[in-house]
């Protein structure tokens, strides 16, 4: 019984350590995006700004899921970059994370002056999201719109 | 014969539909002017502000978590500027049904309920969004009336803080006011700003 009871804790432990890592949302700042990217194990990286108020973001959202699944072993990350306010992260950002049982690497953007980011991320970025940024190598493409499956199958297979 | 000719004026209207919505204007060009009803049920436009130098479109709604974190900061600025010639004016560029919670009625209850001191403009088909080439809320044009009509000194931001956290922050806004008000060039005449995009009905 007692043993039971032991076995019962840890596959507990094990139960909660498991779900708690898909939902874990990291704070990132462009350094640690460019670090991330470049010391990554993967070949492609396909990084998406969203956020939790933006309707069209949430609507493509299971895309870059799908596609992050569909194509783990062609070595693809998909990184889901919000850019709620900071101040959201436990009170929005988590919560739907959490929600929507999301898989794919999730982020918080750390950066306080969008005059600053922006550009950092693309000079051809308006600001508007949802808008996703396509790395393969020295290739570098980004795009200032919504995503269809099909739409964002496409520019994956076209990298 | 008669279905060519629709078929003709749908692509040609779709295009200039199209090349209307991508332009966002540069500071230098020309500022359309517009006639919209506010929510005081009046119709407003540049000419109802005889003795302006200028004016501070915003293009701002209801809903965006930008557009209600930057609600106070637009109010302060029609405070502060329109004594000094500058009115705000606001214009509502999302479609009502798109985006219900940004309807006439809505927009005159918000307007209401937060004492707005400045128009809050709907723009009916979003032809003037179209024409100044708004992107998201808020979008900020700040125009200066001159001789050669009304010209665009400023597109962007209103500060680089949107959140409200910095206890410094650059306001874009007023610091190009107060550069056209000793009558120089501003320093900065764009910046980018994330913002909920403009929201329009869904394409067929």
């Amino acid at each position: 019984m007692k043993i039971n009871a032991f076995k019962i804790s840890i596959f507990l432990l094990f139960a909660i350590s498991i779900s708690g890592y898909s939902q874990k949302v990291k704070l990132l700042t462009i350094d640690e995006l460019n670090e991330r990217i470049k010391n990554g194990q993967d070949s492609t990286y396909v990084v998406n700004f969203w956020a939790t108020w933006c309707a069209p973001c949430i609507k493509e959202l299971p895309h870059f899921e799908k596609l992050n699944t569909e194509f783990k072993s062609e070595k693809l990350a998909v990184l889901l970059v919000s850019v709620d306010f900071k101040s959201k992260l436990n009170s929005a950002v988590i919560p739907f994370v959490k929600r929507k049982n999301m898989k794919s690497e999730v982020f918080l953007l750390n950066e306080s002056d969008p005059q600053k980011y922006i550009d950092r991320i693309d000079k051809s970025w308006s600001g508007s999201i949802p808008a996703t940024l396509f790395i393969k190598g020295d290739k570098r493409k980004f795009i200032e719109s919504e995503f269809t499956y099909e739409q964002l199958l496409t520019e994956y297979k076209k990298l | 014969m008669q279905k060519f000719i629709t078929t003709v004026t749908v692509l040609v209207f779709s295009i200039l539909f199209a090349q209307a919505q991508t332009a966002t204007l540069k500071a230098g060009q020309t500022a359309p002017d517009f006639k919209l009803k506010n929510v005081d049920g009046k119709e407003v436009s540049f000419a109802s502000y005889p003795k302006a130098k200028g004016f501070i479109v915003v293009f701002t709604c209801n809903t965006c978590p930008y557009a209600v974190a930057y609600e106070q900061r637009i109010i302060d600025l029609d405070k502060k500027f329109k004594p000094q010639g500058y009115p705000v004016i606001a214009i509502n560029p999302n479609d009502p049904e798109a985006s219900k919670a940004d309807s006439f009625d809505k927009m005159q209850k918000l307007a209401k309920d937060k004492k707005y001191p400045f128009p809050y403009l709907f723009d009916q088909g979003q032809v003037v969004t179209d024409q100044y080439g708004a992107k998201h809320t808020p979008h900020l044009y700040i125009v200066s009336k001159t001789a050669k009509g009304n010209i665009v000194e400023y597109v962007g931001a209103i500060d680089n803080d949107p959140e409200g956290t910095k206890t410094e922050k650059t306001k874009y806004a007023e610091d190009v006011i107060t550069a056209l008000k000793s009558n120089q060039k501003p320093a900065i005449t764009e910046t980018k700003e994330i913002g909920c995009t403009v929201k329009r009905k869904a394409k067929a």
